[in-house]
């Protein structure tokens, strides 16, 4: 399945066939730190991602002055 | 996972809360946060108007909307600080936000005021760019609230902005810095607008949440020069607290506030006068406004 992150924007192939939070686990990114989208919709962690899935992996950090 | 409300399939899960919530129930939670907020602190009323100090980002814009569809009178305020595309995207979100609902903004550009764009005040000062960029954030907010009337100013710093300053500011014991961390700030001076912050009750994720499931175009990409700022990496480190225990940054925040806040006010106010020059509040003869575009005209 194909995982696309952002800042900078990429993409990466993973295992599908699991739940989101295995996909976050194997690339070290800590649930409360993105939105998980799929299609149009945002998706909670334990809901399974097949392999033909595109999810966006959202970062909600903003930051700097304030 | 199911929405705690109604039973259906959930959209997002608060770990914090122990909860999850669908779209709607969701966006229903968001704005009784945002409604307890105001009435907590009596931020704001609908009888006055209120300035909203936006980015392009996920928390002002989240923010606005839910004072527009609460029935406050929400004027924009987009401070266009020149940094490259960055401030070219940030601007155009802002004003199809604002065409989109039939709302008034207010642009003002910081070259304008400043005499250069936030990258030329970083080289200029030499100092980190957020430092710059924060205090002329400040100053025009409360400046052109003064010179259109509005008594109060709105900023979306949330729940993770508000721990992240307070994290910071513990750390180095900036024991001036702690009694002004609330969620609204009185005006102490005719010249000082109030600031409040309605999102202080909500997360990061939270914001970022409400502005998808609303259908919001905010800027995703982050400021260029938010990169290895000390915010970034004191949100990081509570980040892992978090996980590790989910409502870590809610206690640290709100114990403070709760708990701690009202043992660092000082005993002696500090005299507030007017800048010789402008003429906005300060505590010396010319305020940081004035010196840092002092500066910035003497180097170009």
């Amino acid at each position: 399945m194909k995982v696309v992150l952002r800042n900078p924007r990429r993409e990466v192939e993973v295992k599908g066939g699991r739940r989101v939070k295995d996909v976050l686990r194997e690339l070290d990114i800590l649930p409360d730190t993105v939105l998980v989208i799929r299609g149009d919709s945002m998706i909670t962690a334990d809901q399974v991602v097949a392999d033909g899935d595109t999810i966006e992996l959202r970062p909600v950090m903003s930051g700097g002055a304030s | 996972m199911k929405c705690r409300k109604c039973g259906q399939g959930a959209v997002v899960e608060l770990r914090r809360h122990n909860a999850a919530f669908c779209a709607g129930d969701f966006i229903e939670f968001f704005r009784n946060q945002v409604r307890e907020a105001i009435r907590r602190h009596r931020m704001l009323s609908r009888d006055e108007p209120v300035l909203v100090a936006v980015s392009g980002g996920k928390d002002s814009l989240a923010l606005w909307d839910v004072l527009l569809e609460d029935g406050y009178a929400a004027t924009g305020l987009y401070l266009d600080l020149g940094i490259f595309d960055y401030s070219v995207e940030s601007k155009a979100r802002c004003e199809a936000f604002a065409a989109g609902r039939g709302a008034r903004l207010i642009v003002s550009r910081v070259a304008d005021e400043v005499g250069a764009p936030v990258p030329v005040i970083k080289d200029v000062t030499r100092r980190p760019p957020c430092s710059g960029c924060g205090l002329s954030k400040r100053y025009l907010m409360n400046r052109i609230a003064l010179e259109h009337g509005f008594p109060v100013v709105a900023t979306g710093h949330n729940l993770d902005d508000e721990a992240a300053t307070l994290f910071g500011s513990v750390m180095t014991w900036q024991t001036d810095a702690l009694p002004r961390q609330s969620p609204a700030l009185p005006s102490t001076h005719p010249k000082l607008v109030r600031r409040v912050k309605p999102l202080y009750r909500l997360s990061e994720k939270e914001t970022a949440a409400y502005a998808f499931l609303r259908h919001i175009d905010y800027i995703v990409e982050e400021c260029p020069f938010a990169r290895g700022a000390t915010s970034i990496a004191h949100k990081q480190i509570l980040d892992r607290m978090e996980d590790a225990s989910p409502g870590a940054k809610h206690n640290f925040l709100f114990g403070f506030l709760d708990k701690a806040r009202a043992a660092f006010e000082r005993v002696e106010a500090v005299a507030l006068t007017e800048c010789a020059r402008c003429g906005q509040v300060t505590t010396g003869t010319l305020c940081a406004f004035c010196k840092l575009s002092d500066q910035v005209k003497r180097a170009l």
